[in-house]
């Protein structure tokens, strides 16, 4: 992984290598030298499966974080290339898409586009709903999103049912001596 | 079908690679096959477009069980996730459980004892039977072979009898949690196992000879829905789809986890790509996980903890960091992407399902030039759970 990454480094301007195991990295790259560095990576080095790609809300900071698992089978390493991109408070993110490369990555865009409020311009049915109908709210999978409030708000209570808090609950259960 | 070069009376294609079609033409017809239809996958939908019984468009619908999982599970501590992660694909849960549970383990620096490594792959490739039982069913009954459903529903439930006893639970086990397993086994499981193997094999059998030696079978599901190899990486086809287009790609192998290292076995692989060589593919399957059961029940450990030390389970923080574990489920990659923040809680789970990759772009792409009869049976073929898209 360590060979990878000086090989890497040469070309594009890496963050640290974060090691996880033997057989898994995370690195972090700027935006605008993803594409270069995923085709390097699809091209060159046989990181040819797109195991995943998500986003992490980083609110406190001000940033999401778009994590791309590329997969070298024949290899057996796994990389994952961080991009941190602004989390603008009110819209939308705008990151550039993939699909050209994966186009199975059409569909990881169009749900980070639904769920975290990341647009990827261009991007084949992107704008389409992917699981949410009629969703008018901020995008429900950002940390400033209360599932709580939104329940509480849009569904009816129903009455007749006995609630335990679970915490409080699993603690009697567990350690009943109160330790 | 046979294929018509003058296509002139299909629909052209705009520059950004969409289809013009004009519904007021009177050549084209919307049908929706799902979310309420015999012919889909679970609680999904498809999107036809035909021209006469030839679909000319697909797109796939999901959302119908959004549950929030992943959105869920940040909002619990580490122990409180444990039980609702198995709901995430009804089929086969434990795969959940596993992942999540390693990857927990992982950031946390736990050790498993040795004895529940055995009993989780041994899980696993309990839940794999059952996983296979359910789509043999499927995939012969979306070409009307309604006895094969049947069959393999009672060999199913012969392996439900044996996870009922293990763990206590039929569908949804809750037995791999963050640090081993919740017991051992119970004393003469193995020749309970044994009789219940012994029977699924005699079920094999005849769903060998009833639906794969059948000629409505071999007529209609060899050469439909062709996986070219080529098209593997870009569409992230993983297990059976693409070990049936001659890729041996298994996790088990490829990423060795648990016990499989010490386990004998080859991963089955194809070659003609199709509905029936996936089939196919999955049918030796359940004989490969047959032989890894009794392998695991000869090889593991009859004795020794199951479950490591673990501190108060309410008070777990976890350091910052992040992992990914996967494992080769019935139906391909499954994977757990967890990030943590060092608080109590989880600050992003991601759950990476095969369906999500097959049952949305490469069946979108496949569905083209499929006569409507077939469109069921190719989407079965892809072995797809829709909750596990949608999470």
């Amino acid at each position: 992984m360590r060979t990878l990454y000086e090989r890497l480094k040469a070309l594009f301007p890496l963050g640290e290598l974060t090691e996880q195991r033997p057989d898994m990295g995370f690195v972090t790259v700027p935006a605008e030298h993803l594409r270069p560095l995923l085709t390097q990576l699809r091209d060159r080095e046989g990181y040819t499966h797109l195991v995943l790609l998500t986003a992490v809300d980083w609110i406190e900071e001000g940033q999401f974080q778009l994590t791309y698992l590329l997969c070298n089978r024949g290899a057996a390493r796994d990389l994952g290339v961080r991009v941190m991109i602004p989390r603008p408070a009110v819209g939308l993110a705008t990151m550039e898409g993939i699909h050209d490369l994966w186009p199975t990555a059409a569909t990881y865009q169009r749900e980070l586009r639904e769920m975290f409020g990341i647009d990827f311009p261009g991007s084949p049915r992107v704008d389409e709903e992917f699981i949410l109908e009629g969703w008018i709210d901020i995008p429900p999978y950002r940390r400033d999103f209360d599932t709580r409030k939104f329940s509480e708000e849009n569904f009816n209570h129903r009455p007749g049912r006995e609630t335990r808090d679970p915490a409080q609950y699993m603690k009697q259960q567990l350690y009943p001596d109160g330790k | 079908m046979s294929y018509t070069p003058d296509r002139s009376q299909y629909p052209a294609m705009r520059p950004d690679g969409t289809l013009d079609i004009d519904l007021t033409s009177g050549k084209y017809l919307k049908l929706w096959q799902g979310p309420q239809h015999p012919g889909i996958t679970g609680n999904m939908s498809v999107e036809l477009t035909v021209c006469g019984d030839e679909v000319v468009e697909g797109k796939t619908h999901v959302g119908y069980l959004h549950r929030g999982f992943e959105k869920l599970m940040e909002r619990r501590t580490f122990i409180q996730v444990f039980p609702i992660v198995c709901r995430v694909c009804v089929p086969e849960p434990d795969f959940n459980e596993y992942c999540y549970a390693a990857a927990v383990e992982e950031l946390a620096g736990l050790q498993v004892p040795e004895q529940a490594r055995w009993i989780r792959t041994l899980i696993l490739e309990m839940g794999r039977v059952n996983s296979y039982m359910m789509y043999l069913g499927g995939q012969a009954g979306a070409f009307g072979l309604g006895v094969i459903g049947q069959w393999t529903t009672y060999a199913r439930d012969l392996m439900l009898d044996r996870f009922e006893e293990l763990t206590g639970a039929r569908i949804y086990h809750m037995f791999i949690l963050p640090g081993g397993v919740r017991d051992g086994l119970p004393d003469g499981f193995a020749q309970r196992m044994e009789e219940t193997l012994a029977e699924i094999e005699r079920t094999m059998k005849d769903v060998y000879e009833v639906m794969f030696c059948n000629a409505v079978f071999k007529t209609r599901a060899v050469g439909l829905g062709y996986i070219d190899p080529a098209l593997l990486d870009q569409y992230g086809v993983t297990g059976p789809n693409a070990r049936a287009a001659g890729v041996a790609k298994d996790v088990r192998k490829d990423h060795p986890y648990l016990a499989y290292p010490e386990l004998d076995f080859e991963p089955v692989t194809g070659t003609e790509s199709d509905v029936y060589a996936r089939a196919d593919v999955r049918r030796r399957d359940v004989l490969v996980s047959v032989d890894l059961i009794r392998q695991i029940l000869a090889k593991m450990p009859k004795e020794g903890p199951v479950m490591a030390k673990l501190p108060n389970v309410l008070h777990w923080k976890i350091p910052r960091g992040e992992t990914y574990i996967r494992g080769e489920c019935s139906r391909g990659e499954y994977g757990y992407y967890l990030v943590t923040d060092g608080s109590g809680y989880p600050r992003r789970i991601n759950v990476r399902g095969p369906s999500y990759t097959h049952a949305m772009a490469l069946l979108e792409r496949m569905i083209v030039n499929v006569n409507i009869s077939d469109v069921a049976a190719l989407m079965v073929s892809l072995h797809t759970y829709p909750p596990e898209i949608e999470r």
